[in-house]
């Protein structure tokens, strides 16, 4: 049978089954004893300050647990977010050795053996303007030869959109006070009018020539509908809602999307069905380098531009006040 | 030219650092836009205007607007409002 060690009480494992059984640290134990003592030493001389003395009592135990704790704590933090920044600065490091090595595999820029360089692009850029009647090749390949992947990117922005939408559009009048942010900020800054007032026009025609001339020039519906919804974001940011919804009310913006789309998808869709690729096309193709040719690339042009100016500004007025 | 290429791919690198290590989200998005400006302009010196005009509406000035108004909303950018109310 074991004895018992005359050290026991100091010993590293007392400690632990004196935390096990839920009894408190030796040097609290002695802290608790010391206050007490003191604590009925006062006692004798004055009652009223009993309570002060408990409450004082505790609350210096108490901070100083606390402190213990903490301490643990915080060294603990301190180790973990020191091996967590050398782990970080390591996987950059890691990622973007193997990246570069990649790239070195790759073949060189503009090498006219590379494998992206084959017969899909020559025909594209020997037959385009004659097929798709675009003088822009961008636009040619984008709408034509590549429109029905263009037609499933536009519905899934789409849908992305209308997901957006159903997340913070505000249906109640309480939830659109709520969401206006409108009455925090001051009003009628002149500089930004009189900025807006000059360069609002310039952007609209603009982003109107881009989309109209999609096919003739750099841009096509999507930048110049991004540039005619910067510019409404900038009259509506200048001027406030109250004079947008004279003409961009939800109302108008509803049905200039929809139709816009339905215009879209349908004359697309007529295109398909009536044999892609330039075959037994019915639409007449004009002469390249006229406003009005290409067939029907001018009109998706103008419908996908609807599209995304609405969107934009949509996404803006959900942003700034729940809803249209 | 082939020093202005050097230049502009300098200051890409530099903006997309200065973007993520800035303690103030403001000045961060503002960074953000030179950075959109800039690529913008490396995408017109690739020959792909296109992309450059895709990328000066949008990512220049539409994102940085979304970006904003949601600061706004989480009321990351009150101080200065009130400073102005102040003046005001």
């Amino acid at each position: 049978m074991s004895r018992m060690r005359n050290d026991y009480e100091s010993t590293l494992w007392s400690r632990i089954e004196k935390f096990v059984n839920g009894e408190e640290p030796e040097q609290t134990m002695k802290r608790k004893k010391k206050s007490r003592a003191s604590y009925e030493q006062v006692k004798r001389e004055d009652v009223f300050m009993e309570d002060i003395l408990l409450r004082m009592e505790r609350r210096e135990e108490e901070s100083f647990l606390e402190k213990v704790e903490e301490y643990g704590e915080k060294r603990r933090v301190r180790r973990y977010e020191r091996i967590y920044r050398i782990l970080a600065v390591f996987l950059c490091f890691t990622v973007m050795a193997v990246l570069l090595v990649t790239v070195s595999y790759l073949p060189p820029f503009g090498n006219p053996d590379n494998p992206a360089n084959n017969e899909v692009i020559e025909r594209y850029i020997e037959k385009g303007l004659q097929e798709t009647g675009t003088v822009n090749v961008v636009t040619g390949m984008i709408l034509n030869y590549r429109g029905f992947d263009t037609m499933g990117e536009t519905h899934v922005l789409f849908i992305a959109a209308t997901s957006v939408t159903i997340l913070l559009l505000a249906v109640s009048e309480k939830d659109k006070k709520r969401a206006s942010d409108r009455s925090f900020e001051p009003k009628n800054d002149i500089i930004l009018q009189k900025a807006a007032k000059v360069l609002v026009p310039v952007i609209f025609m603009f982003g109107i020539y881009v989309i109209m001339n999609g096919h003739l020039s750099p841009g096509g519906g999507f930048s110049g509908g991004a540039m005619i919804g910067a510019g409404m974001i900038l009259y509506a940011g200048a001027f406030g809602f109250a004079k947008t919804d004279r003409i961009f009310n939800g109302h108008v913006i509803k049905i200039a999307k929809i139709s816009a789309l339905c215009l879209y998808v349908s004359s697309l869709s007529y295109y398909f069905y009536t044999g892609a690729n330039g075959i037994e096309n019915h639409i007449p193709l004009g002469t390249p380098g006229n406003l009005f040719s290409s067939g029907l690339i001018f009109f998706i042009n103008i419908f996908v531009g609807t599209e995304v100016a609405c969107t934009m500004y949509t996404f803006y007025a959900l942003f700034r006040r729940g809803g249209l | 030219m082939n020093l202005f290429v050097f230049l502009l791919l300098g200051a890409l690198v530099l903006c997309a650092i200065a973007a993520c290590l800035n303690k103030n989200l403001l000045t961060s998005i503002v960074i953000f836009m030179a950075y959109s400006s800039v690529m913008s302009v490396i995408w017109m010196l690739l020959e792909s205007p296109d992309l450059a005009i895709t990328e000066a509406a949008v990512g220049a000035g539409v994102t940085s607007i979304l970006f904003f108004v949601s600061l706004k909303k989480i009321h990351a950018i009150e101080e200065e409002e009130d400073h102005e109310q102040d003046e005001e």
